[in-house]
């Protein structure tokens, strides 16, 4: 019995870990291309997610819905990256910071007043009695591991073997000797904005059954996913995939044995920071030696 | 501002470069004259207005005190905090609990909640020095999200009178002084406000404060030239988090009252956006940004109540691209502009 709780707990942890991990993805790209942290990442995925609901409440299928809704986002992301970012490349890093603070309120507010606040059921792409579910793990919750996954293989071959992709990385990685050579610069820029904003839909699109759907239901899952990034190293993909998963199930874990739901943020938190101390680049991160 | 070091550096070039700091007289004396007025003027407002307006002034001073804590850590030392909220929690519940368990007068439990933080910001600050740019956020935002939980913390809801707070009395003038209770205590909040802003300034330009900047600029250099980076680091994180304290006690006494709700990470963010918008690294920014934190979410309410959270996000984005620099470096664009335009020939 303790054994199947504890196997329970570890699956659901698995596979909201799943969700973190969608984000921490997204968080860890705009911070490649762009040494930002999106802090309004959480609730762009949120609008996202209600624009899918709004698609999906005017009858298209859900399939359907879910592409075109990734595509919008794709749009919005590359948009805002334009016409919103792109003119503070010469501001102070903590104004940017501030402007991401003011587009996690625009966003909030927006949804709000679009589509009102009351808490929406939204579908599950997964039935419920699928083959792949089982008693330890409902099929949406191996829907969202096996989601996540594709997203990072996706991800994975797009920046190794694309050339796309590697001209992403080299703009990101020496803006300079990039524009040297032909790339265009502020289209990468865009480029990875819009991915960022298409993965986060799709994190959104995954979270919502679970949470529900209304303008709060991001906050605390752009905490975890920050966590995260960081507690993965925030340069580097693989260790937010990690670190996603890592946090999901720790904050399980901690919520199942050792505090309620209330404190479980506070534990969870202090723990990554524990973590960090230790490990101050994260566990995969790469400790940058300096030139003097 | 530089180049205003104009008349006291007659004598010599070379005693003028090693006394920069103090050859400064023609810009201290005006400096000075206007910082009186500015005094003067906030005197005045105490017999002007009262009651609600008055205590709005009180709070602004509150929070002007915070964000020159903040601004000494984020901008002259460059460490970014996303939790300050816990320091102004911190001061505000220290000044709740002694007045209320051990009846201590509030002149004294005002500075004994900044002696805290600064004992609290120091050992946070410690350990924290290992975590630099996006994971001192993290850990800062971390101490922002877990402070107001652990104020409702059963077990220390003795104390801290857990959900339901702390009620507060406001101060009586002392001496029979001729004043209402709302005049007295903006009175003695601008006074502290005064001697911290001097304080501020005068640590800024000493030995200490060029350290500090130097660590903002380049750590590293700032190492090899014999600064104790560790010791700085941490000791400004506690003066830092002192600074809020008090202007955490002065507001919860302002407010009469203390609860935890009064503390969420809405308010670390909002001390974060008062820096920025007043300017970072600068101490006199701290009064606009302020009134910012202050009046714009009332405003934002008055345009749209449905969607006053669009509206302020909206009013401080279009804030950052007009002043990237926030307030305090618009003026002094303005101000070099001016300059340069009197050295043109005519």
């Amino acid at each position: 019995m303790m054994m199947e709780t504890f196997v329970q707990q570890l699956m659901a942890g698995l596979s909201t870990g799943g969700i973190y991990a969608c984000l921490a993805l997204a968080l860890v790209m705009i911070y490649q291309a762009t040494h930002h942290v999106n802090f309004a990442q959480g609730e762009m995925a949120m609008f996202s997610t209600f624009i899918a609901w709004a698609l999906i409440q005017a009858g298209l299928p859900y399939w359907v819905a879910f592409g075109a809704t990734v595509v919008i986002s794709f749009g919005m992301g590359a948009v805002l990256e334009f016409a919103v970012i792109r003119p503070l490349h010469k501001a102070p890093e903590l104004s940017v910071v501030v402007v991401f603070i003011g587009l996690l309120m625009v966003f909030h507010s927006l949804a709000g007043w679009i589509f009102g606040t009351q808490i929406k059921e939204f579908p599950s792409p997964f039935p419920k009695d699928a083959w792949f579910g089982g008693s330890m793990m409902s099929p949406h919750q191996v829907g969202t591991i096996f989601v996540a996954m594709c997203i990072v293989a996706l991800l994975f071959t797009f920046f190794r073997f694309t050339t796309l992709g590697l001209t992403m990385r080299a703009a990101a990685q020496n803006p300079g000797s990039s524009r040297l050579l032909g790339i265009r610069v502020g289209r990468m820029l865009m480029l990875g904005w819009g991915l960022a904003g298409a993965i986060g839909a799709v994190a959104g699109m995954m979270v919502a059954p679970v949470v529900f759907l209304d303008p709060g239901m991001m906050t605390g899952v752009l905490i975890y996913a920050f966590a995260g990034a960081l507690i993965g190293g925030i340069d580097n993909p693989v260790g937010a995939i990690l670190g996603g998963f890592l946090v999901g199930v720790l904050e399980n874990l901690i919520g199942t044995y050792i505090v309620g739901t209330e404190l479980k943020l506070s534990v969870a938190l202090v723990l990554i920071i524990v973590v960090l101390v230790v490990r101050p680049a994260g566990l995969l991160g790469r400790h940058i030696v300096q030139r003097v | 501002m530089q180049n205003m070091t104009t008349t006291s550096t007659t004598s010599s070039t070379a005693s003028s470069v090693i006394s920069a700091g103090a050859a400064t007289t023609s810009r201290s004396y005006l400096g000075l004259a206007g910082i009186l007025v500015l005094l003067a003027l906030a005197i005045a407002l105490a017999f002007m207005v009262k009651g609600y307006v008055l205590f709005q002034a009180t709070m602004l001073l509150s929070y002007a005190i915070a964000l020159v804590g903040l601004n000494l850590l984020t901008g002259y030392n460059g460490q970014i905090s996303l939790g300050h909220g816990a320091f102004f929690a911190i001061g505000a519940y220290t000044v709740g609990v002694l007045m209320d368990k051990a009846s201590t007068p509030y002149w004294l439990a005002v500075p004994v909640g900044g002696i805290v933080c600064l004992a609290a910001g120091y050992a946070f600050g410690r350990p924290a020095l290992k975590l630099q740019g996006l994971y001192l956020a993290l850990a800062t935002f971390a101490l922002g999200v877990v402070t107001p939980q652990l104020l409702k913390y059963k077990h220390l809801e003795h104390w801290t009178g857990g959900v339901g707070g702390i009620v507060l009395t406001k101060p009586e003038a002392p001496f029979g002084l001729p004043l209402t209770a709302d005049q007295w205590f903006y009175l003695f909040t601008l006074a502290v406000a005064a001697v911290l802003m001097w304080l501020a300034r005068n640590l800024i330009d000493s030995g200490t404060g060029r350290a500090i900047r130097a660590i903002r600029d380049h750590e590293m250099a700032a190492e090899s030239m014999g600064v104790d980076n560790r010791h700085y680091k941490s000791m400004t994180f506690g003066i830092s988090a002192a600074f809020t304290g008090i202007g955490g006690g002065l507001s919860a006494l302002a407010v009469q009252f203390v609860s935890p709700d009064s503390f969420t990470m809405f308010l670390s963010i909002s001390l974060l956006v008062g820096v920025v918008v007043g300017g970072v690294g600068t101490l006199w920014g701290a009064a606009f940004g302020a009134a910012f934190i202050m009046f714009v979410p009332n405003m934002a309410e008055k345009v749209s109540k449905d969607a006053a959270w669009g509206v302020y996000g909206v009013v401080l984005i279009l804030f950052i691209f007009v002043m990237p620099g926030g307030v305090m470096g618009l003026l002094a664009k303005v101000k070099s502009s001016l300059a340069r335009r009197k050295d043109l020939p005519v």
